[in-house]
């Protein structure tokens, strides 16, 4: 008998169908991985088994008897006893106004552990096995006061307090530094080993999913299109959907490393770079140059100063002192902003949501009056077809359009004036990988056909190491390392960077 | 922390300094002259100069004196009884801060009443939803002869005149909390849906937590902040509403005092009041600035 045993799972919101008919098991003891693009349905059927989102139909055995039908009552008993949660976003998911010993000490409360002195001893107990030192003074903290990585260890252990024999991990880790997340997975991976307790793994990153799981299940718009041996579906995926969502995954595919052409100028210097904020030195003494035509890559952890690198390029902050020179000359501030453009991170966040489509290219154009009324019209509909955007989006809002059509846009918007130097903040971080694949291969084309410079900041290795002519590894504000995207990769000379490589899976190292 | 409460009390200093001039000036500025409407009375039979001497009695000093006779407890003299306006409020006081505590009571109990009751049901929610917008609509007045209406006439529970002092509470207290409820509830339904929404909510229900434990345990004190600040707000409310019931309900205190000084435009009692609802106002929010960084640790740092 599995100890999991979901047989034919459909769960809907409404009218809408999230989860068709899904069946899979989970025996003892082993990790298997749900793995999908956003709006698979693989996070609903985490959901669903433990009955935070009810079931329409469909059995789910938990050592053999259904719980599907259970009242929510009667679920309780099972949720954080039998079945324990590790969500997805460590930064929202802990009660900002509860200590974190109370939050552990909880769940023990609920299910009736023991006494006051019993809970609280099990609580040291439980943060010092998560690994987070000072266990008695953090037990006293607020979860600001904890890094990411911390809160993450925090919701381990409030997952394992009660032993349960089946721990859902829904994207653990996917807000989480590299290095960090690295260490996160094997203290899930060493408490499984301990406790023999089955993991189910819901994540989009396929890296993570090939190195960390048994099986592997994989979802695509609520139903299941293959399952199987991590091993045997790596080799020889059966499914296309699965063979394309492989090759997709920079971090599953090695590709050749880009050359660089070394006669070319450099079209981005950077000499010095410092940035204080108060007694803080965010940019500590950055150097670097991007010749014309290439792709830089500034490769860090969150707070390793790239972002801030990035914002001093572009001109929305100052330094505190050094300089950075594009395209060889001084400019004035207006000329600069048709030199250089930004595409942000967060596509719903950098664009508008009351202007259309046709009203967000054309801003820029206006902005600098380059044409009247119809040559803008003409050059927004160019510009449209060179990021491969059907013409009958002109009219739409941000709103009616998926993640990476919405990037589309935003590069289009980039494009506009025609830039020298093109800034791309983790222009595809939040995007699936055949989304993510699809805007990888325009950027190529669009820096092959109009000379585009591009500085790349990105915390995605895989990402890195396919688009990047040269890369520069940065921790705590200095770079530590930088060169040739194949020096990095194959030879890289520093621990720090060594540390970085080793997170991301086997193909790409 | 030290510094953040200095700011804020000086923030409150400067608040009550401009409250008590904009008072100040805008009486000054009134039309009509209240020693003449109480003075020029043939059967009092003054001669002109006598008037003008009760009027350099009453005003004397102008704006600096009567800072500093307010800085030093003397509110001056009421042009209408001639008592001394410390007096006048003294005995309005204790009646009103009886009936405003009450309300205010009732007000946040009614408030939590309707917003954890529409997070707790599917069925009622609607209904209850739609309860601040019925409160806030109706006027203060009407509501005061509906309860008479109702509960003194037809169904004789509380006596019109006389009665315990519990009875004489009870409508001019409901009378006052309702209208004030209303802003109160709506907020505090609306911060409660809002955390709901949190991801961290998720997390406690895998713990096994049932609704009732995520919703008093964890929701409520991450509701709190928001609609603190709107009690805060609506406490001036208090004191315009304690004129209207205070009318009506025929009951002494400082709306009753507020609504004869107007009619006898008797402007150092009018400053007066001013100067306490600003200063009730103004202390009001500044416990509610104090609690923040308490309710909110984030808030501390």
């Amino acid at each position: 008998m599995s100890l999991l045993d979901v047989r034919d799972l459909t769960v809907a919101y409404g009218r809408q169908v999230a989860v068709k008919g899904v069946s899979f098991t989970v025996e003892q003891g082993e990790v298997v991985a749900v793995v999908g693009e956003s709006g698979s349905g693989k996070t609903t059927t985490a959901n669903a088994i433990i009955g935070l989102h009810p079931a329409s139909s469909g059995k789910v055995l938990l050592n053999g008897v259904d719980i599907a039908g259970w009242s929510q009552r009667r679920l309780r008993s099972i949720r954080g006893h039998r079945i324990g949660l590790v969500p997805q976003d460590p930064s929202n998911s802990l009660n900002p106004v509860m200590k974190i010993g109370r939050q552990i000490g909880e769940i023990l409360k609920i299910h009736k552990y023991g006494d006051r002195a019993g809970i609280r001893r099990r609580v040291i107990e439980l943060l010092t096995r998560v690994g987070l030192d000072d266990p008695e003074r953090r037990a006293g903290q607020y979860p600001h006061e904890l890094s990411g990585g911390m809160r993450q260890r925090v919701l381990i252990a409030i997952a394992i307090a009660l032993r349960p024999s089946l721990i859902i991990a829904d994207e653990p880790t996917s807000a989480l530094d590299v290095t960090v997340q690295r260490r996160i997975l094997d203290l899930i991976d060493d408490l499984r080993k301990e406790y023999g307790t089955a993991v189910l793994l819901v994540t989009h990153d396929l890296g993570v999913a090939a190195a960390r799981s048994d099986r592997l299940v994989v979802m695509k718009d609520g139903l299941i299109e293959e399952s199987g041996g991590v091993r045997e579906v790596l080799a020889a995926p059966a499914a296309p959907y699965t063979r394309r969502l492989f090759e997709d995954a920079p971090a599953l595919t090695a590709r050749e490393f880009k050359s660089v052409d070394t006669s070319a100028e450099p079209a981005i210097v950077v000499r010095d770079l410092v940035k204080e904020f108060g007694s803080f030195r965010a940019v500590d003494g950055v150097s670097f140059e991007v010749l014309r035509g290439s792709t830089h890559a500034l490769v860090g952890e969150s707070g390793s100063g790239k972002t801030t690198t990035a914002r001093i390029v572009t001109r929305f902050t100052g330094a505190t002192s050094g300089e950075v020179v594009i395209g060889g000359d001084p400019v004035s501030p207006r000329d600069f902003r048709r030199r250089v453009q930004l595409v942000y991170q967060n596509p719903y966040g950098s664009l508008d949501p009351r202007q259309t489509v046709a009203g967000i290219v054309e801003e820029p154009l206006r902005n600098f009056r380059l044409g009247d009324r119809a040559a803008r019209r003409a050059r927004v509909k160019e510009l449209l077809e060179r990021v491969a955007l059907p013409e009958t989006l002109l009219e739409r809002r941000p709103g009616e359009l998926s993640g990476g059509q919405r990037q589309r846009v935003a590069i289009a918007r980039a494009l506009a004036v025609e830039p020298e130097v093109v800034v791309l903040d983790e222009a595809v971080s939040a995007l699936d990988v055949t989304v993510q694949a699809q805007i990888l291969t325009l950027l190529e084309e669009l820096q092959r056909d109009l000379g585009l410079t591009y500085l790349f900041i990105s915390h995605d290795l895989a990402v890195v190491r396919q688009i990047s002519h040269t890369v520069s590894v940065m921790n705590k504000g200095r770079i530590v390392e930088s060169g040739t995207t194949h020096q990095i990769f194959d030879s890289p000379r520093e621990e720090y960077t060594r540390e970085l490589l080793a997170a991301v899976a086997e193909p790409v190292r | 922390m030290t510094k953040y409460l200095l700011k804020r009390a000086g923030q409150a200093l400067l608040v009550l300094w401009a409250a008590f001039t904009a008072a100040y000036i805008l009486l000054q500025a009134l039309p009509g002259d209240s020693i003449l409407i109480k003075f020029q009375n043939p059967e009092l039979g003054l001669s002109p100069e006598q008037i003008a001497e009760i009027r350099e009695y009453y005003d004397a000093g102008g704006y600096l004196h009567t800072v500093l006779g307010f800085l030093h407890g003397d509110f001056g003299y009421s042009v209408d009884t001639g008592a001394p306006v410390v007096e006048r409020l003294a005995e309005g006081l204790p009646e009103t801060a009886k009936l405003a505590t009450c309300a205010f009571v009732l007000a946040v109990l009614l408030a939590v009443l309707i917003a954890f009751g529409s997070a707790y049901s599917g069925r009622l929610r609607g209904l209850l939803l739609a309860v601040p917008a019925l409160f806030i609509s109706v006027p203060a007045f009407w509501l005061g002869i509906l309860l008479i209406q109702i509960f003194s006439f037809r169904l004789r529970l509380v006596p019109v005149i006389g009665g315990t002092e519990l009875q004489q509470l009870v409508l001019p207290v409901l009378t006052l909390a309702v209208p004030i409820s209303a802003p109160i509830a709506q907020v505090l339904a609306r911060s409660i849906d809002q955390v709901l929404t949190q991801p961290f909510v998720p997390v406690v229900a895998a713990k096994g937590a049932s609704r009732s434990w995520i919703l008093w345990r964890h929701v409520a004190r991450n509701a709190l902040p928001p609609t603190l600040t709107v009690a805060g707000l609506v406490f001036g409310e208090l004191i315009a509403g304690s004129v209207v019931t205070e009318t009506v309900f025929g009951r002494g205190g400082i709306g009753r005092l507020t609504e004869q000084a107007v009619n006898a435009q008797d402007t150092p009692v009018l400053l007066a009041v001013v100067v306490l609802a600003a200063t009730v106002f103004v202390v009001v929010n500044l416990l509610v600035d104090v609690l923040f960084p308490v309710l909110d640790p984030r808030l501390a740092t």
